[in-house]
């Protein structure tokens, strides 16, 4: 305490002191640490420097024939020459401009629906409407777009709507999953616990296979499903179990209260689902959600099992063209420079919905 | 028109083997403020939440208004619009702004539309004298601000009733008086209120009648001078002066 009548002397504000310098090699060496992971650092950098120098020194970015590409170098040149086979795949080279279109208009749906003040039933139905809109540009046959069937699509418009579509059609079906599991029915609650087992017990590659050689023979004879459409069937089935237990999370960590209180204000059930309910479970499970949905990205990779022409699957089959020595070092590289800018966008943005929330909880 | 805003008759509640509700009878008429207090686990929270349903009732009759509660979900709606409910925990939304906490659930309940319903907010949120952190979120209040909202939530949709369980329970002791004196302000305008709390200073100046509870059943009702004063029951002298001793 201060005594009364006691006299302050105010001093001056003051620069806080200098940090004593070390010399550099007391940081690196100082001790058995530091000199051990200077040690394995250095040594990391010695070993990746033939990478660079087979990735950039001595790379081919121009040849004028494939036989230029010989010497061990990164043969680059082989990406610019098959490019357009490792983005669109079969897809008649005329017509490219339309998978152009496809992925410019993804890439602006995506952007458009970045701000979560903007998702509202208005967004999802431009997003139907876009995703027609895009289906139409593929397939074509109408509007005097010439008709190339789904068998010649591939590259990445299809790895981006096999993304989208099945992300985007097992989000609902998993909030119906969720719902149902929690729900006081036994009816509902056993179907959705069987489906979200059973499939979260079969390995995506047998679920394929099944959509795509089983499904046809158990379907009567005259009904066919398109094959990218039984793969998206598949890739949707699977997502939706997967997220539906994410969202199960969210559920359980909401408060009752917040079911009362809409309940007491009298909104409606699927009104508060929608309006109350589900914008708080998802907030709460944002990063498993994500999780979800870059291993679902990844995921598509794996139709190329059942041969469905996506990016890998068109980058595979770009090396094997004899004119080229074995460039599939490139194509991969590259094919997984587009995956990981992908999964890395979507990281980001989930760490920006993340501040985003928390700034709102907490002033 | 009914005779009572809330008519409760021989109402039976158990949770499993436990009994707490034990033939509850009471009436509130029209306008009038009752408070209802007792010790804990006596069974007042449970009757103002089988009032609006929260809880469902295993026997007796409810009468909320004219509507009787039952299965039927259409007397729900009615009885839900028909009365408010305050809760100890705000139980606000947090995702959405104040004014969204005030206006959304108009246009999701009652078809309000956007510009209407905003307006109302505005009104009531003035009228508890909070419109000034309109745009702010729920976790961006002190807990005296987050009831404020709550009870303008409550009003904005017009209810006959307004139900509050333990408003203040939740509260630091520098925030009650605010929340209190928005309730006073709300039964000076002359709205029916049925109120559980300890707040013993607001039952004398604002209630009607006391309730007091006790192991599930309604000992006595009165005045607020009779039951502090010269309570008849033993059970609600003692209860009374250990309140008293502890105020």
């Amino acid at each position: 305490m201060n005594a009364p009548g006691a006299v302050y002397n105010y001093i001056e504000p003051q620069l806080p002191p200098h940090i004593a310098r070390k010399p550099l090699l007391k940081i690196v060496f100082g001790d058995f640490l530091s000199a051990t992971l200077t040690i394995v650092a250095i040594a990391i950098i010695l070993s990746i420097l033939p990478v660079l120098n087979w990735a950039l020194i001595n790379a081919h970015w121009n040849v004028a024939s494939p036989a230029e590409c010989q010497d061990g170098g990164a043969c680059w040149a082989f990406i610019r020459a098959k490019a357009r086979l490792i983005m669109f795949g079969l897809y008649p080279p005329g017509e490219q401009w339309r998978a152009v279109a496809v992925i410019l208009l993804i890439l602006a749906m995506i952007l458009a629906s970045l701000s979560p003040r903007l998702w509202n039933a208005k967004l999802l139905a431009v997003w139907a409407t876009a995703i027609g809109v895009m289906l139409i540009l593929m397939g074509g046959g109408i509007a005097g777009l010439r008709f190339v069937p789904t068998s010649k699509w591939g590259g990445l418009p299809v790895t981006l709507l096999l993304a989208v579509l099945s992300l985007g059609l097992a989000f609902p079906l998993a909030v119906l999953l969720a719902l149902g599991r929690r729900s006081p029915l036994p009816v509902i609650r056993s179907i959705s616990v069987a489906v979200i087992e059973l499939v979260r017990g079969l390995p995506l590659v047998g679920l394929l296979f099944v959509a795509a050689i089983l499904l046809p023979l158990l379907l009567p004879a005259g009904w066919t499903i398109d094959k990218l459409g039984r793969t998206l069937a598949a890739l949707t089935i699977f997502a939706a179990a997967y997220l539906a237990e994410v969202i199960r999370g969210g559920l359980q960590g909401l408060d009752d209260g917040q079911i009362e209180a809409a309940e007491a204000l009298g909104i409606p059930y699927w009104k508060m689902i929608w309006h109350i309910v589900l914008p708080q479970a998802i907030q709460n499970v944002i990063p498993p959600l994500t999780n979800t949905a870059i291993v679902m990205v990844k995921n598509t990779s794996l139709v190329l099992i059942v041969g469905v022409f996506d990016m890998l699957s068109a980058a595979r089959s770009a090396t094997t063209d004899p004119a080229w020595p074995a460039p599939s070092t490139e194509a991969y590289m590259f094919v997984a420079l587009i995956y990981f800018l992908i999964c890395f966008g979507i990281s980001l943005y989930s760490r920006h919905l993340e501040l985003k929330v928390s700034a709102r909880a907490h002033g | 028109m009914s005779r009572n805003a809330i008519e409760l008759q021989g109402v039976e509640k158990f949770y499993g083997g436990f009994h707490a509700l034990k033939r509850a009878s009471l009436s509130v008429s029209l306008g009038e403020r009752v408070v209802v207090c007792g010790p804990s686990g006596s069974g007042k929270s449970t009757i103002i939440r089988c009032i609006n349903r929260l809880e469902k009732h295993d026997g007796g009759r409810i009468f909320v208004g004219d509507v009787e509660l039952g299965d039927d979900l259409r007397n729900l709606d009615a009885v839900r619009r028909e009365a408010g409910m305050v809760f100890q925990q705000f139980n606000l939304f947090p995702h959405l702004t104040v004014m969204e906490n005030c206006a959304l659930p108009q246009i999701l309940s009652r078809g309000t539309r956007r510009k209407a319903a905003e307006e109302n907010a505005r009104a009531y949120l003035d009228r508890v004298h909070i419109l000034d952190q309109a745009e702010k979120y729920p976790g961006q209040l002190s807990g005296g601000q987050k009831q404020r909202v709550a009870i303008a939530r409550a009003l904005c949709m017009r209810p006959k009733i307004m139900l509050f369980d333990e408003p203040t329970s939740a509260l630091d002791p520098e925030m009650i008086h605010e929340v209190l004196d928005a309730m006073t302000e709300l039964a000076e305008g002359g709205m029916t209120m049925m109120v559980v709390t300890h707040e013993m200073g607001f039952a004398r100046s604002v209630a009607d009648r006391v309730v007091y509870m006790e192991a599930g059943e309604i000992v006595e009702t009165g005045p607020p001078k009779e039951m502090f004063g010269n309570a008849r029951d033993p059970r609600t002298q003692r209860f009374m002066s250990t309140i008293a001793a502890s105020a």
